[in-house]
């Protein structure tokens, strides 16, 4: 399995080569891939039920492997990436012949397949979610593949963000159910669906998994990025956006339904906004007027359908899904890649513009309109069973939930509509303008819709070729006990049969109502129900923007008292939390002072207050050197008469290095431009003093240790000859020191001195 | 004595903040100069303090008896004091370079680096 799933990557890797050698025959080479695969997941049939496990470890340490497993529930995605994507490659070889980046293009393509391989196969959460989110990425590369238009961009980025941030809520909700049920693999958390929803986080976690299902699965508020990503070239929307990727969340919901499903949440959750979902994507579909978007909108109410189905977790509705999952996949696969001929050919996809193809386009138009038939849900079409099954499905539910019943039926008799609007508009009636010179599409470009219509014919013939083998084997991957199924295409000529016959009738005048009239609904309506979250995303990216711009006015004023106050606040508050932690003692002693230094104290902090309040700059610069001095006199009442000797030096030069600077400079007072807010700073510069204090105080407390000081003492005159200790230790014993100190002092005056000579030459 | 001399470092070090936070540049180097002063004490204090006798081994002698100021911290704070001095005496030329460049004192208005919102191209 992990050959499987490894390679579509490496084939991914050698796709630019095998373009640039074999040019528009490399897709024919690397369907080999994928059809290889089809084959192979094929020949594990048989094994599907009760599934089969395969562990490579990745990073033990963490309890991540590449688990695989494959039963009913993985064989039936898989079957469909790996047949479709076989059809899609051959197809896509067709659509972009001659396309300059075709090699990034298949790189992209059989990326995607890898990374979706590995979301169906995987066991364990985690390489679930890499693969995941590779999927995200893949997409977000294949809708802004034309990246010179600024709407391809705009929808990819749109496509990547509501995806994204969905795979974030996904990320959290799965590790918070890792720990609830206690187990990194998917299969072992599925046996622990009783005490993962006993779990006080059950309702965080369900709301998590369910919002990156929903991003993922276009549902109602995050479908918009689903028509956006029509931008991408035909064979992704074909591939991406309706049979695989899209499907990735109804996947999860599936393969979680049995640890997290069942609960009245889960089931409100599901069929609400699956519901309200099925019910929107139709309705928008008959107001469009690009083929792509019709079948967009189509597909975000078939996702809506899906999720509705997988709410009540019973057997009827799971085995609905199934099967109207594989139905979908067929028709709209086929739909779509239909639609790109008709693009291709015809040079537009507008349905106003188009009419007639069928006789230039035959093959396409047989396709799609086979794959109408099951769409619409007729009586020879795979739709039919899929219908038949929903049909189950309602009824089994009615008791509770009349108004789905209602809502279901509503979506059937529109999507009828809209089958038929497919099958017709651009195929029947005046050969339009732009249908007058088109031909028929070459057959890598036919191979795909006619095998997947061609398919959902057969199967809808003969439904029991896939009732039991995939359908039952995924229902029973799902439910957790073994589900058949035996298809029975006319049950009776009962009120389920004439409520069948109603719809097609209702359809069918639905669509005759949509010939006369669609272009008024489009004026009327599209003001009224426009897109809502598609502005809303667009209103949270503004805000987005905005956001970080006032965080920047914040944080970066470009003020360089905000930034000084932000730091003196950090650093205070830090060491405020460091001194709260342990018991710390504090040296209080303060008796035993001498006059003298009790008087040297209280002048230099004299001085030290004159200068903090001066206005006028001479008594800011006095102020200063009486503090300097006042330091001076505290060294020298405290036996160190070098640093007096030198701070009076320096002291005295200070000043008249700062006489000379400041007479230079304009105003005289300081006021203006003082600390402000001023309460504030004075509150930030009140905690640095304290917090000095307070540390000095506690360093007091500690006792000394003196055995570098004594062994200076008894050291310096017998090793350095010397008997200034203090002389000895700057001159002898850290000579190196003092050595860059004089270099850091010479360089600071030569900087200087450099500095007053560009102002001389500026001025000059 | 080291306790009222804390008192002092901490007034210092107050001082040195609330002349650093504002906005004329010529107060933000005053507020550099104290801060020196704050530091240099701080390491001289917490070598704790000896009155009146300076770490100077008597002629003919070989060792010193009895106690004597701790001369490691002032080995230290006369490199700092001169390094200090560098800095300031540097940190003032610029200052003075700056309004000859920029025509200001005040840091506000010094905004090279990061212009103002509506003067961003």
């Amino acid at each position: 399995m992990l050959i499987a799933v490894l390679a579509p990557f490496a084939a991914a890797g050698f796709a630019p080569l095998l373009v640039r050698l074999l040019g528009d025959r490399a897709g024919l080479v690397l369907a080999i891939v994928p059809a290889a695969t089809f084959v192979w997941l094929l020949s594990r049939l048989p094994e599907a039920t009760p599934g089969v496990l395969e562990a490579t470890p990745w990073v033990p340490g963490l309890d991540v492997a590449l688990d695989f497993s494959l039963d009913g529930l993985s064989l039936i995605f898989a079957l469909l990436i790996s047949g479709i994507g076989t059809l899609i490659v051959l197809y896509a070889g067709g659509y972009l012949k001659g396309h300059p980046m075709l090699g990034r293009f298949f790189l992209f393509l059989m990326m995607f397949m890898g990374a979706m391989q590995g979301v169906v196969l995987s066991d364990n959460v985690i390489t679930l979610f890499v693969f995941w989110e590779l999927t995200s990425l893949a997409s977000y590369l294949l809708v802004g593949f034309e990246s010179d238009r600024p709407a391809a961009r705009r929808a990819a980025l749109q496509a990547l963000l509501i995806t994204g941030s969905g795979g974030l809520a996904l990320l959290a909700g799965l590790v918070m159910l890792a720990e609830a049920g206690g187990s990194w693999r998917i299969s072992d958390l599925t046996g622990a669906g009783a005490w993962i929803q006993d779990d006080p986080l059950y309702r965080p976690i369900l709301i998590l998994v369910v919002l990156g299902c929903f991003t993922k699965s276009a549902q109602w508020p995050f479908h918009s990025w689903l028509p956006g990503a029509m931008q991408a070239p035909t064979p992704v929307s074909a591939y991406l956006h309706s049979a695989t990727m899209v499907k990735a969340g109804v996947y999860l919901l599936a393969r979680l339904d049995p640890a997290l499903g069942g609960s009245p949440e889960w089931l409100w959750i599901l069929t609400g906004i699956g519901g309200l979902t099925m019910l929107m994507g139709v309705v928008f579909a008959l107001l469009e007027t690009d083929l792509k978007l019709v079948l967009a909108w189509t597909t975000v109410s078939a996702l809506g359908t899906l999720v509705f189905l997988l709410g009540p977790t019973h057997e009827p509705g799971v085995k609905a899904a199934m099967a109207f999952l594989l139905v979908h996949a067929l028709y709209k696969g086929a739909l779509f890649m239909a639609a790109g001929n008709v693009d291709h050919e015809a040079g537009t996809r507008d349905l106003t513009r188009l009419g007639g193809l069928m006789r230039t386009m035959p093959v396409t138009f047989a396709a799609a309109a086979v794959a109408c038939v099951s769409m619409a849900g007729l009586p020879f079409g795979l739709g039919w069973v899929a219908k038949e099954l929903i049909g189950a499905a309602k009824i089994a539910l009615e008791d509770e939930f009349g108004i789905t019943v209602i809502a279901a039926t509503l979506t059937n008799l529109m999507l009828f509509c809209v089958a038929a609007i497919v099958a017709t508009v651009p195929f029947t009636g005046r050969t339009s303008e732009a249908a007058a010179h088109a031909h028929e599409a070459p057959w890598p470009m036919l191979a795909g819709p006619v095998m997947l219509a061609a398919l959902g014919l057969v199967f809808g013939m003969a439904p029991n070729l896939i009732a039991e083998p995939l359908i039952a084997a995924a229902t029973t991957a799902v439910i957790g006990r073994k589900a058949t199924l035996e298809i029975v295409l006319f049950k009776a000529f009962d009120w389920k049969f004439l409520l069948t016959l109603a719809t097609f009738v209702a359809g069918a005048a639905l669509f005759l109502l949509w010939r006369r009239s669609a272009a008024g609904w489009r004026a009327s309506l599209n003001p009224v129900l426009d897109r809502g979250p598609d502005r809303g995303y667009d209103q949270v990216m503004r805000g987005l923007a905005a956001l970080a711009a006032w965080q920047t006015r914040i944080w970066q004023p470009g003020l360089l008292h905000r930034y000084m106050a932000a730091s003196f606040a950090v650093v205070t508050l830090a060491g405020a939390a460091s001194l709260t932690r342990g018991e710390m003692r504090l040296n209080l002693d303060f008796d035993g002072g001498r006059l003298i230094e009790w008087a040297v104290f209280a002048v230099t902090a004299a001085s030290a207050l004159v200068a903090a309040l001066a206005t006028t700059r001479l008594l800011a610069v006095t102020a200063l050197g009486m503090l300097g001095l006042g330091v001076a006199m505290i060294f020298m009442l405290f036996g160190a008469p070098d640093l007096a000797i030198t701070q009076f030096m320096v002291e005295t030069l200070v000043v008249v290095i700062l006489a000379l600077v400041l007479i230079r400079l304009p105003g005289f007072r300081l006021s203006a431009g003082g600390a402000r807010p001023r309460w504030l700073y004075a509150g930030i510069s009140a905690g640095t003093g304290a917090l000095v204090t307070l540390l000095l105080l506690g360093v007091l407390a500690e006792p000394f240790d003196p055995r570098l000081s004594e062994w200076f003492g008894r050291a310096a005159v017998p090793e350095a000859f010397g008997h200034n200790i203090v002389n000895v230790i700057l001159v002898d014993f850290r000579a190196l020191d003092t050595l860059g100190e004089i270099i850091v002092v010479f360089a600071a005056a030569l900087a200087a001195l450099a500095a007053i000579g560009i102002g001389a030459r500026t001025r000059a | 004595m080291e306790a009222p001399l804390a008192l002092l470092i901490g007034l210092l070090t107050g001082v040195a903040t609330w002349l650093m936070l504002s906005r004329n540049l010529i107060r933000l180097l005053l507020g550099f100069a104290v801060l020196g002063n704050a530091v240099n004490l701080l390491i001289f204090t917490a070598g704790r303090l000896t009155r009146d006798v300076p770490p100077i081994v008597p002629a003919g002698a070989q060792a010193i008896e009895g106690a004597f100021a701790n001369p490691l911290p002032q080995a230290l704070v006369l490199t700092a004091i001169v390094i200090g001095f560098g800095l300031l005496a540097f940190a003032l030329v610029l200052a003075w370079q700056a309004y000859v460049r920029l025509g200001t004192i005040r840091t506000d208005e010094m905004r090279e680096a990061e212009p103002p919102e509506e003067a961003k191209p």
